[in-house]
């Protein structure tokens, strides 16, 4: 599927186990002129993107960014992001960490790890816009 | 019966209420910025889940308060989630009620924090209600919905 509505509209993975906020986040995107596939944790993500536990699978979705909440039961955002540099395929995608909370330990750990940005939740739609931007602009860069 | 004008000013004025008392703060306004041709009973799905996922999460809370030994983290995550999904929709008073809860997770009156948590989940659900009713009353009258700054 190679046509040009795909490569203008970023393809988002957006991971949250709260239902209310997956349907938050997934509209705030799309009203950013976003594709969402949305995950209810971190597992469900990995298996989504083809990356179980330690070896690559090939048939893993292709996506733009990653949006993940920090807080959820199994595997934290934290955890989810670790994998997710740790993957040759994956590494160079952003990932968004959201909290509701504002510790900067926490902060500093998820930007440590490689985190694209730390977001307070609830997200507003001029800071997802943002994104959006310079999600563009990262892409452009990298041509 | 009320006209479209009567109605939209009864409309602003609630809302201004519920603003001013505290029961709404901006995230909700956030969310009716979100609602468009495209999604025109956006705000009206969010709400609707919150009140389910509330429910669930109140019964929950109830059960996992009268465990002969109360699992605190158990508590703790339900109020965790709870207070997530009230400031996700703008439910201001209901957040702050679980911020009361979580400090005192480690004190014996969790029964109580747990009736206040109730009450003001009850209050926002009526008053959201009411608004959602407004609006439709409004809309079968003919009139459209006043943006509110």
């Amino acid at each position: 599927m190679a046509c040009n509505y795909e490569e203008d509209v970023p393809h988002v993975l957006a991971v949250d186990d709260n239902l209310i906020d997956r349907k938050l986040v997934e509209k705030l995107l799309k009203s950013s002129s976003c594709r969402v596939t949305t995950a209810e944790n971190g597992m469900r993500a990995l298996e989504y993107l083809g990356l179980k536990e330690t070896h690559q699978q090939n048939n893993g979705s292709k996506v733009n960014m990653i949006i993940t909440d920090y807080c959820m039961p199994g595997m934290t955002g934290y955890e989810l992001l670790q994998k997710i540099k740790e993957s040759s395929v994956l590494k160079e995608v952003p990932v968004i960490i959201m909290s509701s909370e504002n510790i900067p330990t926490r902060v500093n750990e998820c930007l440590e790890m490689g985190a694209h940005k730390f977001m307070l939740k609830p997200l507003k739609l001029s800071d997802v816009k943002k994104l959006r931007h310079q999600l563009t602009n990262v892409e452009v860069e990298k041509r | 019966m009320a006209s479209v004008t009567q109605l939209q000013r009864q409309f602003i004025e609630y809302t201004t209420s519920l603003y001013n008392e505290g029961y709404l703060d901006d995230q909700f306004t956030q969310l009716q910025k979100l609602q468009d041709e495209s999604n025109p009973d956006f705000v009206v799905e969010v709400v609707s889940l919150f009140f389910e996922d509330s429910e669930k999460l109140l019964n929950n809370l109830a059960t996992a308060l009268q465990q002969k030994t109360v699992d605190y983290k158990q508590v703790d995550s339900h109020v965790h989630q709870f207070k997530g999904s009230s400031s996700s929709i703008g439910a201001q008073r209901v957040t702050n009620m679980c911020v009361h809860f979580r400090n005192f997770c480690e004190e014996k009156n969790l029964e109580g924090c747990l009736q206040q948590a109730k009450h003001e989940y009850i209050l926002v659900r009526n008053k959201l209600e009411a608004l959602f009713r407004l609006e439709q009353q409004i809309l079968q009258a003919g009139g459209s919905i006043p943006m509110m700054e």
